[in-house]
Protein backbone atom coordinates (compact mmCIF):
# COMPACT_ATOMS: atom_id res chain seq x y z
CA UNK A 1 0.00 0.00 0.00
CA UNK A 2 1.03 3.66 -0.37
CA UNK A 3 2.51 5.51 2.47
CA UNK A 4 3.02 8.76 3.72
CA UNK A 5 6.52 7.87 3.01
CA UNK A 6 6.41 7.24 -0.63
CA UNK A 7 4.75 10.86 -1.29
CA UNK A 8 7.47 12.55 0.81
CA UNK A 9 10.69 10.94 -0.44
CA UNK A 10 9.22 12.03 -3.40
CA UNK A 11 8.20 15.17 -3.16
CA UNK A 12 12.01 15.49 -1.56
CA UNK A 13 13.52 13.82 -4.77
CA UNK A 14 11.39 16.92 -6.54
CA UNK A 15 12.34 19.37 -4.45
CA UNK A 16 16.36 18.43 -4.77
CA UNK A 17 15.71 18.18 -8.65
CA UNK A 18 14.45 21.91 -8.75
CA UNK A 19 17.12 22.99 -6.11
CA UNK A 20 19.81 21.43 -8.89
CA UNK A 21 17.68 23.47 -11.59
CA UNK A 22 18.24 26.99 -9.65
CA UNK A 23 22.13 26.09 -9.57
CA UNK A 24 22.35 24.89 -13.18
CA UNK A 25 20.38 27.25 -15.32
CA UNK A 26 21.86 30.61 -14.04
CA UNK A 27 21.89 32.25 -17.68
CA UNK A 28 18.12 32.28 -18.43
CA UNK A 29 15.72 33.74 -15.58
CA UNK A 30 12.65 32.38 -17.70
CA UNK A 31 13.84 28.38 -16.30
CA UNK A 32 14.61 29.73 -12.66
CA UNK A 33 10.96 30.94 -12.51
CA UNK A 34 10.01 27.23 -13.58
CA UNK A 35 12.56 26.00 -11.07
CA UNK A 36 10.29 28.09 -8.73
CA UNK A 37 7.23 26.96 -9.29
CA UNK A 38 9.07 22.98 -8.77
CA UNK A 39 9.81 24.44 -5.89
CA UNK A 40 6.38 25.05 -4.71
CA UNK A 41 4.66 22.28 -6.39
CA UNK A 42 7.28 19.60 -3.86
CA UNK A 43 6.06 21.45 -1.14
CA UNK A 44 2.15 21.60 -1.95
CA UNK A 45 2.99 17.36 -2.56
CA UNK A 46 4.06 17.39 1.42
CA UNK A 47 0.87 19.85 2.55
CA UNK A 48 -1.31 17.33 0.57
CA UNK A 49 -0.31 13.83 1.54
CA UNK A 50 0.13 15.27 5.23
CA UNK A 51 -3.32 16.21 4.99
CA UNK A 52 -4.69 13.40 3.82
CA UNK A 53 -2.59 10.61 6.20
CA UNK A 54 -3.61 13.23 9.60
CA UNK A 55 -7.14 13.37 8.67
CA UNK A 56 -7.56 17.42 8.53
CA UNK A 57 -8.54 19.56 5.38
CA UNK A 58 -6.43 22.80 6.81
CA UNK A 59 -3.80 21.13 4.53
CA UNK A 60 -5.56 21.40 1.75
CA UNK A 61 -7.40 25.04 2.09
CA UNK A 62 -2.96 25.89 2.84
CA UNK A 63 -2.60 24.75 -0.59
CA UNK A 64 -4.90 26.21 -2.34
CA UNK A 65 -2.81 29.53 -1.00
CA UNK A 66 -0.05 28.57 -2.18
CA UNK A 67 -1.45 27.51 -5.61
CA UNK A 68 -2.93 31.75 -5.58
CA UNK A 69 0.09 33.71 -4.80
CA UNK A 70 2.52 30.94 -7.00
CA UNK A 71 0.10 32.23 -10.03
CA UNK A 72 0.47 35.45 -8.40
CA UNK A 73 4.14 35.47 -8.39
CA UNK A 74 4.18 33.65 -11.67
CA UNK A 75 2.37 36.92 -13.41
CA UNK A 76 4.21 39.39 -11.56
CA UNK A 77 8.04 37.92 -12.41
CA UNK A 78 6.78 37.84 -15.89
CA UNK A 79 5.34 40.95 -15.92
CA UNK A 80 9.02 42.27 -14.85
CA UNK A 81 10.86 39.90 -17.06
CA UNK A 82 9.55 41.25 -20.27
CA UNK A 83 10.25 44.74 -18.87
CA UNK A 84 13.73 43.84 -18.45
CA UNK A 85 14.01 42.46 -21.60
CA UNK A 86 12.96 45.29 -23.43
CA UNK A 87 15.45 47.77 -21.51
CA UNK A 88 18.39 45.14 -21.76
CA UNK A 89 17.77 43.10 -24.49
CA UNK A 90 19.07 39.92 -22.46
CA UNK A 91 17.37 37.96 -19.78
CA UNK A 92 20.99 36.92 -18.46
CA UNK A 93 21.05 36.76 -14.24
CA UNK A 94 24.72 37.58 -14.08
CA UNK A 95 24.15 40.98 -16.15
CA UNK A 96 21.35 41.97 -14.08
CA UNK A 97 23.67 43.76 -11.23
CA UNK A 98 21.98 47.19 -10.98
CA UNK A 99 18.87 48.57 -9.83
CA UNK A 100 18.61 51.41 -12.34
CA UNK A 101 16.10 50.88 -15.07
CA UNK B 1 -0.54 -3.54 -4.66
CA UNK B 2 -2.30 -2.03 -7.87
CA UNK B 3 -2.66 1.18 -6.58
CA UNK B 4 1.63 1.09 -5.38
CA UNK B 5 2.55 0.03 -8.96
CA UNK B 6 0.36 3.07 -10.58
CA UNK B 7 2.21 5.39 -8.16
CA UNK B 8 5.77 4.13 -9.12
CA UNK B 9 5.06 4.80 -12.89
CA UNK B 10 3.70 8.03 -11.92
CA UNK B 11 6.37 8.91 -10.12
CA UNK B 12 8.97 7.96 -12.72
CA UNK B 13 6.53 9.53 -15.32
CA UNK B 14 7.57 13.02 -12.35
CA UNK B 15 10.97 12.68 -11.90
CA UNK B 16 11.55 12.48 -15.72
CA UNK B 17 9.97 15.37 -16.46
CA UNK B 18 10.86 17.49 -13.60
CA UNK B 19 14.79 16.56 -14.79
CA UNK B 20 13.87 17.35 -18.25
CA UNK B 21 12.61 21.20 -17.17
CA UNK B 22 16.14 21.79 -15.58
CA UNK B 23 18.21 20.50 -17.76
CA UNK B 24 16.60 20.88 -21.73
CA UNK B 25 18.22 23.19 -24.35
CA UNK B 26 15.51 24.82 -25.22
CA UNK B 27 12.70 27.45 -23.01
CA UNK B 28 9.51 25.82 -25.20
CA UNK B 29 10.63 22.47 -24.32
CA UNK B 30 11.23 23.38 -20.57
CA UNK B 31 7.80 24.33 -20.90
CA UNK B 32 6.68 20.98 -22.27
CA UNK B 33 8.56 19.23 -20.02
CA UNK B 34 6.76 21.27 -17.21
CA UNK B 35 3.24 21.24 -18.44
CA UNK B 36 3.65 17.07 -17.94
CA UNK B 37 5.05 17.69 -14.47
CA UNK B 38 2.03 19.39 -13.22
CA UNK B 39 -0.43 16.54 -15.30
CA UNK B 40 1.25 13.98 -13.06
CA UNK B 41 1.04 15.34 -9.89
CA UNK B 42 -2.60 16.30 -10.78
CA UNK B 43 -3.15 12.94 -10.88
CA UNK B 44 -0.41 11.58 -8.38
CA UNK B 45 -3.00 13.90 -6.11
CA UNK B 46 -6.32 12.23 -7.60
CA UNK B 47 -4.26 8.96 -6.21
CA UNK B 48 -4.47 11.19 -2.99
CA UNK B 49 -8.30 11.49 -3.41
CA UNK B 50 -7.59 15.53 -3.62
CA UNK B 51 -9.86 15.90 -6.10
CA UNK B 52 -10.59 19.48 -6.32
CA UNK B 53 -6.95 20.49 -5.96
CA UNK B 54 -6.05 18.47 -8.71
CA UNK B 55 -8.33 19.90 -11.08
CA UNK B 56 -7.29 23.35 -9.60
CA UNK B 57 -3.79 22.70 -10.60
CA UNK B 58 -4.49 21.34 -13.99
CA UNK B 59 -7.19 24.65 -14.54
CA UNK B 60 -4.82 27.11 -13.11
CA UNK B 61 -1.02 25.95 -14.26
CA UNK B 62 -1.58 23.75 -17.25
CA UNK B 63 -4.27 25.98 -18.25
CA UNK B 64 -2.86 29.66 -17.18
CA UNK B 65 0.20 29.99 -16.12
CA UNK B 66 1.87 27.72 -18.55
CA UNK B 67 0.39 29.29 -21.39
CA UNK B 68 1.48 32.60 -20.04
CA UNK B 69 5.00 30.97 -20.10
CA UNK B 70 5.19 29.87 -23.35
CA UNK B 71 3.52 33.26 -24.62
CA UNK B 72 6.57 34.94 -22.75
CA UNK B 73 8.93 32.39 -23.77
CA UNK B 74 7.91 33.40 -27.75
CA UNK B 75 7.98 36.90 -27.14
CA UNK B 76 11.44 37.44 -25.63
CA UNK B 77 14.04 35.72 -28.88
CA UNK B 78 16.26 34.80 -26.55
CA UNK B 79 19.22 33.07 -27.84
CA UNK B 80 19.55 29.68 -26.63
CA UNK B 81 23.66 29.23 -27.19
CA UNK B 82 24.06 32.04 -24.94
CA UNK B 83 21.87 30.74 -22.35
CA UNK B 84 23.16 27.23 -22.03
CA UNK B 85 26.57 29.55 -21.48
CA UNK B 86 27.99 27.45 -18.11
CA UNK B 87 25.80 24.55 -18.77
CA UNK B 88 28.51 21.78 -17.69
CA UNK B 89 30.28 23.99 -15.28
CA UNK B 90 27.31 24.35 -12.71
CA UNK B 91 25.96 20.96 -13.68
CA UNK B 92 28.17 19.06 -11.56
CA UNK B 93 27.87 21.91 -8.64
CA UNK B 94 24.17 21.59 -8.91
CA UNK B 95 24.20 17.83 -8.82
CA UNK B 96 26.40 17.47 -5.66
CA UNK B 97 23.87 20.24 -3.88
CA UNK B 98 20.83 18.29 -5.20
CA UNK B 99 22.33 14.72 -3.62
CA UNK B 100 23.04 16.48 0.00
CA UNK B 101 19.35 18.11 -0.39
CA UNK B 102 17.75 14.88 -1.36
CA UNK B 103 20.05 12.75 1.83
CA UNK B 104 18.97 15.28 4.35
CA UNK B 105 15.40 15.44 3.67
CA UNK B 106 14.96 11.74 3.51
CA UNK B 107 17.18 11.13 6.85
CA UNK B 108 15.04 13.59 8.47
CA UNK B 109 11.82 11.34 7.30
CA UNK B 110 14.10 8.25 8.66
CA UNK B 111 14.52 9.68 11.61
CA UNK B 112 12.07 12.54 12.83
CA UNK B 113 9.28 10.69 11.82
CA UNK B 114 7.64 8.99 14.92
CA UNK B 115 4.53 11.91 15.72
CA UNK B 116 3.85 10.74 11.77
CA UNK B 117 1.55 8.02 10.56
CA UNK B 118 4.76 6.90 8.51
CA UNK B 119 3.71 3.36 7.74
CA UNK B 120 -0.10 3.32 7.91
CA UNK B 121 -2.11 2.84 4.54
CA UNK B 122 -4.13 5.40 2.97
CA UNK B 123 -7.55 5.33 4.59
CA UNK B 124 -10.19 5.58 1.59
CA UNK B 125 -12.80 8.11 1.87
CA UNK B 126 -16.40 6.86 2.25
CA UNK B 127 -18.51 6.62 -0.35
CA UNK B 128 -20.47 9.97 -1.45
CA UNK B 129 -18.07 11.89 0.30
CA UNK B 130 -16.90 15.02 -1.31
CA UNK B 131 -13.52 16.89 -1.31
CA UNK B 132 -14.48 20.32 -2.77
CA UNK B 133 -17.52 20.66 -0.02
CA UNK B 134 -14.54 19.47 2.53
CA UNK B 135 -12.29 21.97 1.25
CA UNK B 136 -15.18 24.77 1.25
CA UNK B 137 -16.21 24.15 4.62
CA UNK B 138 -12.37 24.85 6.00
CA UNK B 139 -11.94 27.67 3.75
CA UNK B 140 -15.32 29.43 4.40
CA UNK B 141 -15.46 27.85 8.27
CA UNK B 142 -12.30 29.47 9.64
CA UNK B 143 -10.43 30.76 6.63
CA UNK B 144 -12.78 33.87 5.14
CA UNK B 145 -10.37 36.48 6.40
CA UNK B 146 -7.35 34.70 4.38
CA UNK B 147 -9.72 34.19 1.43
CA UNK B 148 -10.37 37.90 1.23
CA UNK B 149 -6.77 38.51 1.31
CA UNK B 150 -5.73 35.82 -1.45
CA UNK B 151 -8.95 37.85 -3.71
CA UNK B 152 -7.13 41.11 -3.17
CA UNK B 153 -3.49 39.57 -3.85
CA UNK B 154 -4.87 38.57 -7.24
CA UNK B 155 -6.46 41.94 -8.08
CA UNK B 156 -2.64 43.26 -7.12
CA UNK B 157 -1.45 40.91 -9.69
CA UNK B 158 -3.38 41.69 -12.15
CA UNK B 159 -2.51 45.65 -11.77
CA UNK B 160 1.12 45.24 -11.17
CA UNK B 161 1.36 43.17 -14.37
CA UNK B 162 -0.71 45.74 -16.76
CA UNK B 163 1.45 48.91 -14.84
CA UNK B 164 5.09 47.26 -15.46
CA UNK B 165 3.85 45.92 -19.47
CA UNK B 166 1.96 49.01 -20.23
CA UNK B 167 3.71 51.84 -21.73
CA UNK B 168 3.43 54.36 -23.83
CA UNK B 169 4.99 54.71 -27.04
CA UNK B 170 5.94 58.80 -27.89
CA UNK B 171 5.46 59.71 -31.55
CA UNK B 172 2.05 58.43 -31.61
CA UNK B 173 -0.87 60.18 -32.86
CA UNK B 174 -4.20 59.61 -30.74
CA UNK B 175 -7.58 60.82 -30.77
CA UNK B 176 -8.65 63.26 -27.58
CA UNK B 177 -12.16 62.61 -28.14
CA UNK B 178 -13.01 64.71 -25.05
CA UNK B 179 -11.21 67.68 -26.51
CA UNK B 180 -12.68 66.99 -30.04
CA UNK B 181 -16.32 67.32 -27.92
CA UNK B 182 -15.48 70.44 -25.79
CA UNK B 183 -14.26 72.03 -28.55
CA UNK B 184 -16.36 75.68 -29.12
CA UNK B 185 -17.14 77.38 -32.50
CA UNK B 186 -15.05 80.16 -31.15
CA UNK B 187 -11.86 78.19 -31.12
CA UNK B 188 -11.95 77.18 -34.44
CA UNK B 189 -13.91 80.18 -36.92
CA UNK B 190 -12.45 83.47 -37.35
CA UNK B 191 -14.18 85.90 -39.22
CA UNK B 192 -12.11 88.56 -41.11
CA UNK B 193 -13.00 91.68 -42.33
CA UNK B 194 -11.57 93.05 -45.76
CA UNK B 195 -12.11 95.49 -48.12
CA UNK B 196 -13.85 93.86 -51.47
CA UNK B 197 -12.10 94.03 -53.78
CA UNK B 198 -12.69 95.37 -57.41
CA UNK B 199 -11.25 94.61 -60.92
CA UNK B 200 -11.65 97.75 -62.99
Amino acid sequence: MITLTHYMALSALLFSISVAGIFINRKNVILLLMCVELLLLAVNFNFIALSRFMGDATGQVFVFFILTVAAAEAAIGLAIMVVLFRTRRSINVQELDVLKG
Amino acid sequence: MLTLAIFGMLAAVLVTAATGVIVSRNPVHAAMWLVLTFATSAVLWLLLEAEFLAIILVLVYVGAVMVLFLFVVMMLDVNATVAREGFTRYAALGSVIAAIVVGELLALLWLRSSGLPITRPLAGMPDGHSNTREIGLELFGGHVFEFELAAFLLLLAIVAAIMLTHRQRPGLKYQDVSAQVKVRREDRVRLVKMAAERDE
